[in-house]
């Protein structure tokens, strides 16, 4: 478990506008390990779809990785060729997107689209690559995958869809799997089947998956580890026990205080984070939160330092310095940049 | 409408070389018909001595088979055709404007109603209908507009009248109406105003199919008689010279191209200036 | 799927009978008398009555509209005023000169038209797409009389590669003989198809290309070509076949001024004659003609397309 899949360094992502540079992701580093499930948590804005296409080099223009250094599997990836990435694409990194609705080409039979991800990156032929694509519905709970796969993708309903999608994503063994907000467009009952699916398919393989979410119930449900975003930087990152019932980040705090507890009646009161994300195309020097803390104070203006709590949670912040937990600021392999 | 939006729309005009050069022709050439009595010619002026003078120092664009230079016959000629294609423009545009926010506000029977009249207008080929019409009205400049006007108007009404409908259901409007403001006030005040970018695109790209119709009418002979030119009647009499004298057929279609090119391109860069700009993330 | 072809058929009933009211209202309401196109000198009052009754002129509007749309539906388009011929005939007599012309211009524009929109399109605002942009922003506002004209200088009188007037070379009755005659009127009005269509599927493609699904494509390792012509040729040759319905009309009548440059013997010359000589039968034969082709290639596109979408299967 402990095999490092992908690391991150240092990842910068900007998007040229008419009015600026807008600094999507401002220095990002972290890690995922072999058949973990990682949640990176944020609101719309902090970075993490944008840090999900950066990891399968899908930024295009205007936006552009500014800086940083991706490993896979021990490899470098940064200078790969356009040919080199197809090859991973799909392959060995596959994602799983927001809204199924859109996901699909309207105007192509299911089976044409899942095959011909399976010819082009397991070179079967193309009766071998349909067995394999009925194989793969079958295991994402679709009835009747050989009738299915001769439909057109509006005749699946929106969660059907998402598990075509997941089959396409699955159908060639990947070592790491996106999933970018996979629930968020769905049914609330939709989605509790398809986080089971994933729940399922997690104990089958030993695919790592990298769940997107705004959300952190479905975090609360499926993931080990939880990597917290706001404003391009990584907030806190920590074990789920970590984040849930030890949040240090003032941010990770108003979160989960603004989220529903499961079990915890519906007297309890929410408490919304006032205030508005910073503006990325100036954003601020120091904490992004800054704006919004409660608690910040003069030095929060400048950019606080990854201070490790405990092994593995990390919690960049200046309270988290100032109160002299045990830890100092990681000098090396820290995930704030600079 | 707002001052980004113009602002917008003034970068989008002069970052781009083909609208800068676009603007500059049609300035030159309306420069160049209005006061194109400074060529120094009569454009009328027959020269029986100076027949199919290709162009030199004298004539720039040489002179036709009358004698007649040919440079004042093709300024005094824009004159016309440009008169022609704005004054289209505008007639088809308070046409289809109006039908079009009528149609689009009030909806229900009435928007049936209009509709499928335009339906059956615009299913019945209008070039022939615009030659039938020249026919019977006396080809008078005043009567090529009115018919062109008449054969343009649809295409306004339906793009302002889908456009009406997407801006009626704007919270302000909505606001204005629950107010209890009549229905002139909030067409006035509200939308009428949202409407101007779409109206602006499509009455830069009228002026250019109005230019073109024209110049098709008078190619056939049945837009603006002899002797006055326009650059469509030019072409005509130029079509009977064409081995012995070919650049009579060169300029004014040239200048034809060049206006309805401008437009064209013009209509284009306004429609992707008055576009709101997507924010990205 | 039956439901909506009935559906669309029944709409084109209305559709036709307005259109040609609106033909005969306005031939009414137009000056000119054409009982005078009979009159000799040496007639007298009497004489010219007699005409005119015969002709069924003095009758009131609306039945001498009911005889005409009964005589229509018989087949009898009634008679031309200058040369007396049945104007079905005549119509139909020109009629293959102009289809044959229009069709292979309108194919011509389509075969060109696909590549070149989807290249445009997948190359945006690189040099590739600027060049195919700006050609076919001439296309749009070239006058095609003049590229006629111009062209004609060029190929027949400079270099005298090809014939510059009419269909066949008097005595000589051969295909390639009327080819040969045909090439120049087909470049010029394939030219002026070929740019709207290719607008039209240039600015379809980089609409496609900007939808999620490429997107995702892209995600799963699919080259850019592959997605061009696997996912994205498909849905841009959907509008295609609306835009071909909609240059049915202009099969019978779009071709007036092409034809009148190159004395082409199609139905664009014949209205030409007959609105110069007034010759409202001929006319109005010819305007119901080619409105009820384009009713039909309408119609025709909204069918073929929902045979050929699979997302308008479903609800039929």
């Amino acid at each position: 478990m402990t095999e490092r899949l992908l690391s991150i360094e240092n990842l910068q992502v900007s998007f040229a506008t008419r009015d600026g540079e807008n600094q999507a992701v401002r220095g990002v580093s972290f890690h995922i390990n072999a058949g973990e499930t990682v949640g990176i948590v944020g609101e719309s804005g902090s970075g993490k779809s944008v840090t999900a296409k950066a990891i399968m080099s899908l930024i295009t223009p205007p936006g552009r990785i500014t800086s940083g250094r991706l490993e896979f599997q021990g490899g470098d990836l940064t200078g790969l060729s356009e040919k080199e990435w197809r090859k991973l694409r799909g392959n060995r990194i596959a994602m799983v997107f927001q809204d199924p609705m859109t996901s699909l080409n309207p105007v192509k039979k299911i089976g044409q689209q899942l095959t011909e991800v399976i010819r082009r990156h397991r070179g079967l032929n193309k009766g071998a690559a349909y067995k394999e694509a009925a194989e793969m519905l079958r295991q994402v709970g679709i009835r009747d995958p050989e009738q299915r796969l001769k439909q057109y993708p509006h005749e699946f309903s929106g969660g059907m869809r998402q598990r075509v999608m997941i089959a396409m994503a699955l159908s060639c063994q990947p070592e790491l799997l996106i999933a970018d907000e996979p629930t968020t467009a769905l049914d609330a009952t939709i989605q509790a089947q398809i986080l089971d699916l994933f729940k399922e398919l997690k104990g089958k393989s030993d695919t790592a998956v990298a769940l997107i979410t705004h959300d952190l119930g479905v975090v609360a449900q499926v993931c080990t580890r939880v990597i917290v975003m706001y404003g391009g930087l990584i907030m806190e990152e920590g074990t789920v026990e970590d984040i849930f019932y030890r949040p240090q980040h003032p941010y990770t705090q108003g979160l989960l205080r603004s989220i529903p507890k499961r079990g915890g009646g519906s007297r309890e009161r929410l408490i919304p984070i006032e205030g508005t994300p910073p503006d990325l195309l100036n954003p601020p020097p120091g904490c992004p939160f800054m704006e919004r803390c409660p608690h910040a104070f003069a030095r929060c203006s400048e950019r606080p330092p990854a201070v490790e709590l405990s092994p593995g949670h990390r919690s960049m912040c200046w309270l988290a310095e100032s109160a002299g937990q045990q830890a100092a600021a990681v000098a090396e392999g820290g995930f704030a940049g600079e | 409408m707002n001052r980004s939006k113009w602002i917008n729309l003034k970068s989008e005009l002069f970052t781009n070389g083909l609208g800068v050069t676009a603007l500059a022709i049609l300035v030159i050439f309306t420069l160049g018909s209005v006061f194109a009595f400074l060529s120094g010619y009569d454009p009328n002026a027959m020269d029986a001595m100076a027949r199919l003078t290709p162009p030199g120092a004298g004539h720039w664009f040489g002179t036709d088979d009358y004698g007649r230079d040919y440079l004042a016959r093709a300024l005094y000629g824009g004159r016309v055709s440009l008169l022609v294609g704005f004054a289209s423009m505008i007639v088809a545009t308070i046409i289809g404007v109006a039908v079009g926010v009528v149609s689009g506000y009030f909806g229900g029977w009435l928007d049936n109603l209009l509709m499928r009249m335009l339906d059956i207008i615009m299913s019945i080929p209008s070039f022939l209908i615009l030659l039938l019409l020249s026919v019977f009205l006396k080809p008078s400049v005043g009567n090529i507009i009115l018919i062109i006007a008449l054969l343009m108007w649809m295409t306004v009404a339906r793009v302002v009248r889908a456009e009406t409908m997407t801006i009626k259901e704007r919270e302000y409007v909505l606001y204005a109406k629950a107010s209890g403001q009549s229905a002139s006030g909030i067409i006035w005040r509200h939308i009428l105003p949202g409407l101007v970018p779409v109206i602006i695109v499509g009455a830069t790209n009228n002026i250019a199919s109005a230019i073109m119709m024209e110049s098709s009418l008078s190619f056939l002979g049945f837009g603006v008689q002899p002797p006055n030119a326009t650059w469509g009647s030019m072409l005509n009499s130029a079509q009977g010279y064409i081995a012995q004298a070919p650049y009579l057929a060169l300029f004014p279609g040239l200048m034809i191209l060049l206006t309805v090119l401008s437009f064209n391109v013009l209509g284009d860069i306004l429609r992707v200036g008055f576009e709101p700009k997507l924010i990205r993330r | 799927m039956r439901q909506l072809i009935v559906r669309r058929l029944l709409q084109t009933i209305p559709m036709l009978f307005f259109v040609s009211v609106v033909c005969f209202a306005m031939i009414k309401l137009a000056p000119g008398d054409p009982v005078l196109s009979f009159v000799t000198p040496n007639m007298h009052a009497e004489d010219i009555e007699r005409i005119r009754h015969n002709l069924g002129l003095d009758k009131p509007a609306y039945i001498q509209y009911f005889i005409w749309i009964k005589e229509m539906v018989q087949g009898n388009f009634g008679y031309s005023l200058v040369n007396h011929q049945p104007v079905l005939g005549q119509i139909l007599e020109r009629l293959p000169a102009t289809a044959g012309l229009m069709g292979s211009a309108i194919l011509l524009a389509v075969l060109l038209a696909i590549p070149l929109g989807l290249i445009a399109g997948a190359n945006r605002n690189r040099w590739l797409d600027k060049l195919i942009n700006f050609i076919s922003y001439i296309g749009i506002s070239v006058p095609l009389f003049w590229l006629a004209i111009l062209l004609m200088y060029l190929f027949a009188i400079k270099l005298h590669l090809l014939p510059s007037m009419g269909m066949r070379t008097i005595g000589v009755e051969s295909a390639a003989d009327v080819l040969k005659h045909g090439i120049l009127p087909c470049s010029v009005l394939a030219f002026g198809f070929l740019a709207s269509y290719v607008r039209y599927i240039r600015s379809s493609t980089i609409g496609q290309l900007k939808e999620e699904y490429v997107q995702i494509q892209y995600a799963f390792g699919s080259r850019k070509s592959t997605i061009l012509f696997r996912h994205v040729l498909k849905h841009v040759l959907l509008p295609v076949i609306t835009l071909l319905g909609m240059s049915m009309g202009d099969l019978v009548a779009g071709a007036i001024v092409t034809e009148t440059v190159f004395s082409w013997p199609g139905i664009g010359s014949l209205g030409m004659t007959a609105v110069r000589g007034m010759d409202y039968p001929v006319i109005m034969g010819i305007t119901l003609f080619s409105s009820l082709m384009l009713i039909i290639g309408n119609l025709a596109a909204d069918i073929l397309y929902s045979f050929v979408d699979p997302r308008i299967k479903l609800k039929g």
